[in-house]
Parts: structure tokens; sequence; C-alpha cells
């Protein structure tokens, strides 16, 4: 067996005197999808966002590869290269068509060619079934269709992994679905992701693996089939029952 | 007040900074009444300019069309006019037709003083934004509450003093705040028609004392801590009469 | 900042026209000035009474056999011209001057270093609470005025100084626009370019700053407009620009019946430069509020 691709050990992390998480440990390996599901507030966003070190987190180490998110001189670029991150909010940029969207980051970041990151950029538009819509800007685009894009621009810096935050909690229901079809190609073709979701038959579907957060610990985890049907914690079960 | 003075006054001899308005009783005596002045400006002016906002704002909801165009006039013109040519209009214009009286010296001087002309130009400049700031407040209360208002009885006069101003004035006291710090700003265009306000007399000392930097800083620092002073008052007001589950 | 008292979760009904005067009484507490709004009917009222004006002046003056009113405000015309012409002048430098130190130092407001940002701030408070007359004052009679540089002494003129003296107002206002604008982008630009590798900096001229500039566009023009309006202030420490030669022309004319008309004429002057300025904010006012 190979080394993981992502290895987090007794993460903690507080804002201010409230503690968001508190021993969280997992290990990601290539090419598994990882659901991550739980209640509001139980700190799901956060694990996320201190895999991409968009947050500092307080004790316990993250690794993505070799590369040690904890370091104080950690190589930021570097990271970000492998983890691709996806928003609740799309956070498109505005004053940039979708194409250019898409482009900007590795000619800008990564300083790649710009006729072959267009290439790429095209190509990822197509995947994201968006052909056509490249000069558009975003706020001329559908939710699902701003969120496909954000999809395609982080996967445009080719990243080793993915890390999807609850991306459909703020689109209309009927264009969840064609996100939806978007990620599980992804992770059908082998894309390493991680996604935290409050789409429970999605989790099921799509994820090798599921982990209920709450309070900021790991309560339970397994395999969807065997967590979905017959959870051991009284959480989980309680959690479950609500939102099932 | 004895140490201030000597400690200036050291100041003076040992580093030729001249803050005399601190150690010399003449120049003391007319900068601060000067202050005063300002502070006078200021004050009444914002309790002018606040009454004319009331009443023009009472006014513009009313039915009768021309008095509605007439403060609709008034609003443009003093939103669009330097506030400078305003102090000049009044002074210049309106003040070469008011009477003069004959004083014990036998010298025409006008009734109307500079400073009066100074409040009457600097309540109308202000008056004209808060008209329009309390016309906000007033629009922004659903009708539904003016209803209730009227089926407990009120009358409209009566619903505007005791429910409407009340809710309508919570509402605009982030603007009027804006606004009455540009007043106190503007009170420094006394100064073109000669009000012997800060400005004006500050000007006066460092002529005869030559001393214009040291004037100059007291004089920042006082129009400063002015604006401060009313900002900070108005956020405790504002504090005071928030309304709690309501806005920011 | 505390932003949009009057937002939809304060009362549950905004009529259109509080929705309208609240978004006005907002910008301008936001931009800490007052709006310049031109209407067209205002302008046409104006020229109607300025004319009406004039008219009785002519009257006046022809039936007394003086030199007719027109006559003398056309004669006195290009010596106001040249001086309006310095108002624009110092309008423009001002503005220019202003605007690139603001940026810097509204720039200096959002930094990640603590005694960079509060010094930042105070100077930005400081220069936008102090009147203008007395920034002035400060210019013309504490700046020096020679001043030598590699060996070489120029003259600076008084304009120039007073200049200075509105460029500092304006550096402040400039400052508090880029820093309003700046935290007005949501949050989540900032973490999706740095999840993207972006460093602060590019972030900043890529990703933040391009959308800025059509938030600061109107407030900026709503400056200028304050500006040039400011401009006669310059008079009062001497300064020869328009209101000053009008007031000298009246002065050498000895007639109390060209007051109204010669500085009426001024004003509108003033109207017509600002007119298309404050059309203008308006316009690209009204096409951020659809698109937001």
């Amino acid at each position: 067996m190979t080394a993981p691709l992502i290895r987090i050990r007794d993460l903690t992390k507080s804002f201010g005197i409230t503690p968001v998480l508190r021993g969280v440990s997992f290990d990601v390996n290539k090419g598994e999808a990882i659901g991550i599901i739980g209640p509001s507030g139980s700190g799901k966003s956060t694990i996320l966002r201190c895999i991409n070190a968009l947050v500092p987190f307080d004790s316990g180490s993250i690794h993505v590869g070799e590369v040690d998110v904890g370091a104080p001189n950690l190589d930021r670029i570097a990271l970000r290269r492998r983890v691709g991150m996806v928003f609740q909010q799309y956070n498109l940029f505005p004053h940039r068509t979708a194409l250019q969207n898409v482009m900007m980051a590795p000619v800008q970041v990564l300083k790649q060619n710009k006729a072959e990151v267009e290439v790429r950029a095209r190509a990822l538009m197509r995947k994201v079934r968006l052909e056509g819509k490249e000069g558009a800007f975003p706020g001329e685009l559908s939710g699902g269709q701003q969120q496909r894009v954000a999809i395609a621009r982080s996967l445009c810096m080719q990243p080793e992994v993915m890390l999807f935050d609850e991306v459909t909690a703020a689109l209309d229901p009927e264009t969840v679905k064609e996100v939806l079809v978007t990620i599980r190609e992804l992770a059908e073709e082998g894309m390493t992701c991680l996604i935290v979701t409050h789409e429970m038959a999605f989790a099921r579907d799509v994820a090798d693996h599921v982990y209920f957060t709450d309070s900021g610990i790991i309560v339970e985890h397994g395999d969807p089939k065997t967590l979905f049907s017959a959870p051991t914690h009284e959480r989980t079960k309680a959690f479950l029952e609500r939102v099932l | 007040m004895d140490v201030v003075a000597d400690f200036f006054r050291t100041l003076n001899a040992t580093t030729g900074w001249n803050f005399s308005i601190f150690h010399d009783a003449f120049d003391a005596r007319r900068f601060w009444s000067a202050f005063w002045v300002t502070v006078q400006l200021a004050g009444i002016s914002v309790l002018f300019s606040v009454i004319i906002g009331i009443a023009g704002a009472f006014v513009q909801s009313m039915r009768f069309a021309p008095l509605r165009w007439l403060i609709n006039g008034y609003i443009a013109f003093f939103r669009n006019t330097p506030p400078l040519v305003q102090m000049y209009f009044f002074f210049f214009a309106l003040g070469a037709i008011t009477p003069t009286a004959r004083d014990d010296i036998g010298m025409d001087v006008p009734i109307v003083s500079s400073f009066v002309w100074a409040l009457v130009a600097l309540s109308f400049f202000a008056g004209a934004f808060n008209v329009e700031i309390f016309r906000s407040g007033i629009e922004a209360i659903p009708r539904a509450t003016v209803e209730a208002a009227e089926s407990l009885g009120y009358s409209k006069l009566k619903a505007y003093i005791f429910i409407i101003l009340p809710l309508a004035f919570r509402i605009c006291l982030p603007s009027l705040n804006n606004n009455l710090v540009n007043l106190i700003k503007t009170t420094t265009l006394a100064y073109a028609i000669g009000v012997p306000e800060m400005l004006y007399v500050a000007n006066q000392i460092w002529s005869d004392t030559l001393n214009v930097v040291e004037m100059m800083n007291v004089l920042l620092i006082l129009y400063i801590g002015l604006v401060s002073l009313l900002v900070w008052m108005m956020h405790r007001w504002e504090k005071a009469m928030r309304m709690p589950g309501y806005g920011a | 900042m505390k932003r949009g008292v009057l937002d939809n979760r304060t009362f549950p009904v905004l009529l259109p026209l509080a929705e309208h005067l609240t978004r006005r009484s907002d910008n301008e507490r936001r931009y800490g000035l007052p709006l310049v709004r031109l209407p067209g009917r205002w302008i046409v009222a104006c020229a109607a009474l300025l004319v009406l004006w004039a008219g009785v002046a002519e009257a006046q003056a022809l039936t007394a056999g003086r030199e007719s009113a027109i006559d003398a405000i056309l004669k006195w015309m290009p010596l106001i011209s040249r001086g309006f012409a310095l108002n624009i002048a110092i309008s423009f430098i001002a503005m220019g001057a202003g605007t690139i130190l603001g940026m810097m130092l509204g720039l200096a407001q959002i930094s990640l270093m603590p005694p960079v940002r509060v010094g930042s701030w105070a100077l930005t408070q400081f220069f936008r609470n102090a009147p203008w007359l007395v920034l002035l004052f400060y210019c013309i009679l504490v700046l020096p005025f020679r001043v030598t540089v590699f060996g070489m002494t120029f003259d600076v003129p008084n304009w120039l100084r007073a200049t200075v003296g509105l460029t500092l107002p304006v550096m402040a206002n400039v400052s508090e626009i880029v820093r309003g604008a700046v935290q007005s982008i949501p949050r989540g630009q900032w973490e999706a370019a740095e999840s993207l590798g972006y460093s602060r900096g590019q972030t900043l001229r890529e990703i933040i700053l391009p959308q800025c500039v059509k938030r600061m566009l109107p407030p900026w023009m709503n400056l200028y407009a304050i500006l040039i309006m400011s401009t006669p202030l310059a008079s009062i420490v001497g300064v020869e620009e328009a209101m000053a030669l009008t007031r000298g022309a009246l002065n050498a004319e000895r007639r109390g019946d060209l007051l109204i008309p010669m500085y009426g004429a001024l004003l509108f002057a003033f109207f017509l430069y600002c007119y298309p300025i404050a059309r203008v904010t308006q316009a690209l006012e009204r096409r951020h509020q659809v698109t937001t």
C-alpha cells in the first residue's frame, strides 16, 4: 500500500475561545472520494480550509503528499497547485469571462504558456458541459453554470486532490443535479475528492468512504452503505433521522 | 492656569515656539472668545438646520403642491451651489437690502450682523440636506405603522410627533451625523464675511504675533477636536437609541 | 464601518422614494461628502432667472444712461474666463495628485501591518475631518515661497500652494473611497484567489482592484465635482481665480446692479461645467445598482 495522499493527525482549531476542531485524524488515499457529512457548525468546512491553508490550525499536522501544511515556511503555491477548492458561493471573478476565469491562475500564478493553458481550459469547459459559454461573464450564468466554471477553474491548475465545500448549498434545486453529475464524473475518473455536503443521497452514491463529524470530532466513519443503513452511534442515528 | 502660561512662556523663550494664546492675556482673550463664537455658530446652526429639516420634511409630505415645489427648489439651490457663494449671497445680496441703524457714534450699522447672516446661511445649507435625510427616514416607515397609529386615535400631527419622528430619527441618525460633521467644517466659511470666528481671529493673531505655524496647528487640532467630539456624541446617541432586532 | 442601516432587515417594506433617498444619503455617508446632483430642470430654471435678472439690470442701466449690463459682462468675460481656466487647472492638478496619493494611502489602510494601517487611518481621518479652508490657509502660509532643488531655485506661486491645500482633503477622501471599495468586495473573492495560489499583491492587482474601479468611479467623480465647486475658496487666500476676478471686476465697475448678474453668470459657468459630470456619475451609479 502506498502512502496516503493526505494525512491528517490530531487536528485542532478554535476561533477565539470556541473550539471548532477537537482532534481530527484521517487519511485520504489517491483516487478516493471522501464524503464528509454532519450538522452545521460541526467543523466540516474548517477541515477543508485547513487542508488548503486558508486558515491556520492550532495543533496537529496535515500533510499533502510531502508538503507539510503546518510548516512555517510553507510553499503556498506548491500546496495550492496540488489542492483545488470549490466554494459554496462559487466565488468566480465577476470582471472576467468564464474562460478567462479558468485560465487566469495557471497563467498568472504558475506562469504557464497562455496558448497551452487555453487549449486545456477549453477542453475543461467542454468537460463541464459549458461549451459555448466561454465568453459569458459570471453574472450572465446561472448558479449551476457558475459552479461548474468554478470546478473547471480549479481543475485547470491540474491538482491532485479537489476539495468541494458544500458546493450545492447555494444552488436552486434544479441546477444541483448538473453540478453533482460533474463531480461524480470526476470521482469516477479517479480524481481524489473531499466532498463536504448536505446531499446525503449524493454522498452515499459517490463516496468510497464517509465521515460523520459533530462538535469538532469524527464520530463515525465507514463505507457509505453501512454508515447510512446501520449507523452505530446515537448521534449519527439522530442526525440521519433528521435529514433523511 | 499660571503653570500652563509659564510652560508656554518658557517654551517660547527656549524654542521660539510662540503659542501666544496660552501666555499672552490679550491673544488668549480674543482667541478663546473666537473659539466660543465658532462653537455657538456650530451649535446654533446644528439646532436650526435640524428644525428646518424636520419642518421641511413635514411640508414635503403634505398634499399642497406649491409648498412642495418651494421646498424642492430650496433643496436644489442649497445642495448644488458652493456654500461660499451662499454665504456671499446672504451677506451681500440680502445684507444690502436689510435696514441699518445709527449707533451711538453716528455710524450706520446693519441690524443683522455678519454673525447672524453666517448663522442663517449655515442653517439653510445644512437644513437642505437634513430635509432629505429626514424625508428618507419618514418614507421608510411602513404605511401599516402609520395606520396603526391612526387606528389608535392619533391625529396626523400627533402621529408625526410621537410615532413617525422618533422612528425616523433613529433611521437617519448616521446620515445626520455625517451632515453635521460637514456643517462644523463649513463654519470656517464665515471667515469670508468677516465673522470673528476661530479662523478669522487666528488670522489676526498670526498677523500681529507672527506665529503662523503655531496658530495653524492649534486651529487644526481644535477643529479636529470639535468634529471628533460631535462624532463621539452622535455615536453614543446612536447606540442609546438603537432598536434591538433591527438593522446593523 | 456600519453600512446600510436601512437594508431590508430594518423594515420589511421600503417605498420606492424612500429607497431612492436612502440610497442617496447612504452614499453620502459612505463618501463622507454631499452628492452633487444637477437636474436639467434646475439648470434651465437658473438660466431663465439669470436672463431675467440681466434683463432687469439692462433696463435699469439703459434708463439711467449707464453702460449696458450685457456689454459690461461681455467686457469682463475674457478675463474671468482666464480665471476659470485657473480653477480648472487647480482642480485637475489637485485631483490627479490627490488620487495618486490617496490610492497609496487607501491601500496602506488595508495593509496587514498594524502600524501602517493605523497610521494611514489616522492620516486619512485627520485630513478628511479638517475644514478645507483651514488646510488652504495652512498650505498658503506654511509652505515655502520658493524651493531649491538640485541647486535650482523655483518660486512656488500662490495658486500652486493653494492646489496643495486642496490636494490634501482630496487625498484623504480618495483614501476612504479606495478602502471602502476594497472592503466591499466579498471575502470569497480573496479566498478563491488564495486557493488558486495568488499572493496578496497579485490578488489585489488582478482580482480585487479591477472590480473596485467600477465602484470607485461614481464617488471619485462626485469628489471631483465637489472639488471644482470648492476652488473658489482659493480666492479667500488671494489666488486670482474666477471668483476673485469677478469680485475685482465688480469693484472696478462700482455698480450694484451688476452684482447678481455677474455672480449669477459665474455660478452658471460652474453649473455648466459640473452638469455632465453629475449626469455621468448618476448614470454610472444606476448601472452599478442594476448589476449588483
